[in-house]
């Protein structure tokens, strides 16, 4: 198994370059919560010259939709969703600073040379692993859109956040990489 | 004639709801476990490892396995001889999931109308109710929690008749390739064959319901379906489609009766988390 990196968003241009696809990462500091409705949102500013409603360079944006919080807890479950919906969107956001995705499956082809152009990384967290992910939340803040309620943007407080370089700055892609090693023909 | 009052279904759809949300059945703990030893990949059987402590920690803290807690989708087999008395039977249904999202802290994930103002419902209503007049004079109500990730990657196909089951196979096998590690691998995959363009969608939905360590009753079927399940796990997709060769972990088929210039087919993706459970009222 691969060593495990720390990582403490913002994303720093050098460690961002040192990641390859397939190294187990730990999160701790801050990431942002988006999905869907908010990345139609959050390009909708941007296509209008507006401000987003948080500093997006060197950030890492987190897509899920956790489900509600019970009493006496920081967040329900909150794995991660299907990120190829947020394709259509994602360039935008890179050019603009982003510098990490945290999601489920795999992207596509314009993500990742967007994602070559502007050197940033999407990581894999493991979906259905919500209970488990939710562990490593320690606090929950709404900071845009409470009114889309599980899509609203969140900004978490993460301790040893696991996820998995799954496809990195040079286009490296696990999605293609390691299903190769196993097919039968 | 049996009478039933339609309070007796709101507290025990509530209670399936909460259930199927924070307990894994047990057929599938077997079957996800039954796959770590033979998994090749060391991340995939670290994968499947964490989706059974996910599992046990779901349990435990009465939380939801999955954020995405589905939309919920009910089959209804209503005994003929059942009178159903003190209000709507669709509306009973609602009020259970609407009670049991709120009380279960489930995600409410249903928006108001597709295209427009996709604005959310705030109660994970309206359920979708498929209701079937059987005989007898007792009600099955059999709850599904349906998640997005895996619905999406669902297809439909009206397959020319000469394709035979050949075209049949190549498809689901297709439908999966195509799926990649977007609909949450390991799968189960849901299949209807035959009827029409509906009916085969809805074979393929209840054909998720059987049980994973049960047979189809259909010895033809059930060893098309092994055959098919051996295929997927040739793909190398693997769970989350970080490769391996837990891709499925089991191919339901249904199939029915069709017009001599038919061969529907329906394929019906479902998630490791794989929800459902039924109650009988009588």
């Amino acid at each position: 198994m691969a060593k495990e990196i720390v990582l403490h968003p913002p994303l720093q241009i050098a460690e961002i370059e040192d990641l390859q696809a397939g190294d187990r990462v730990l999160f701790s500091g801050i990431i942002y919560t988006a999905r869907d409705a908010a990345h139609r949102r959050l390009v909708g500013l941007l296509e209008a010259g507006e401000d987003l409603p948080f500093d997006i360079r060197g950030q890492v944006l987190y897509y899920t939709g956790p489900s509600p919080t019970p009493p006496g807890k920081v967040i329900g479950s909150a794995g991660p969703t299907t990120s190829c919906r947020m394709d259509p969107f994602t360039p935008i956001l890179l050019n603009a600073g982003l510098k990490g995705m945290i999601g489920k499956g795999p992207r596509s082809k314009s993500v990742i040379d967007s994602m070559i152009k502007n050197r940033a990384v999407y990581f894999a967290a493991i979906g259905g692993a919500a209970v488990v992910i939710a562990r490593s939340i320690r606090e929950v803040k709404i900071i845009a859109y409470p009114e889309l309620g599980p899509e609203a943007i969140r900004e978490l407080k993460v301790e040893n956040f696991p996820a998995i370089v799954a496809i990195d700055t040079n286009g490296n892609d696990l999605f293609k990489i390691e299903p190769q090693k196993y097919r039968i023909d | 004639m049996k009478e039933i009052d339609i309070s007796q279904i709101v507290p025990e759809v509530k209670r399936l709801c909460m259930e199927i949300n924070y307990r894994a059945s047990q057929d599938l703990v077997a079957k996800i476990q039954e796959c770590i030893p033979r998994e090749e990949s060391p991340l995939a059987q670290e994968i499947l490892e964490l989706l059974i402590k996910n599992i046990d920690l779901a349990a435990q803290e009465q939380l939801p396995m999955c954020q995405d807690t589905g939309a919920v989708i009910v089959f209804i087999e209503l005994g003929q001889d059942v009178h159903l008395i003190g209000g709507d039977l669709s509306e009973a249904i609602n009020e259970g999931i609407r009670q049991g999202y709120a009380a279960g802290y489930l995600r409410k994930s249903i928006v108001a109308d597709p295209v427009f103002k996709r604005n959310n419902t705030g109660d994970n209503t309206p359920a979708i109710i498929h209701t079937e007049i059987v005989p007898g004079e007792k009600i099955k109500i059999t709850l599904t929690a349906k998640g997005a990730g895996a619905e999406n990657m669902s297809e439909l196909r009206m397959l020319k008749t000469a394709e035979g089951i050949a075209g049949v196979k190549d498809f689901i096998v297709d439908v999966v390739r195509r799926a990649g590690g977007n609909p949450c691998p390991p799968v189960i995959i849901g299949v209807g064959i035959g009827g029409n363009f509906e009916q085969c969608a809805l074979l393929a939905k209840k054909a998720l319901l059987r049980p994973l360590n049960e047979k189809n009753p259909d010895s033809r079927l059930a060893s098309i379906e092994i055959e098919i399940l051996n295929r997927i796990n040739k793909l190398g997709i693997g769970p989350q489609g970080l490769g391996g060769r837990t891709t499925a972990l089991a191919v339901h088929i249904l199939s029915r009766p069709c017009h001599i210039a038919a061969l529907p087919v329906a394929v019906n993706l479902d998630c490791h988390v794989h929800r459902h459970a039924a109650v009988v009222i009588e």
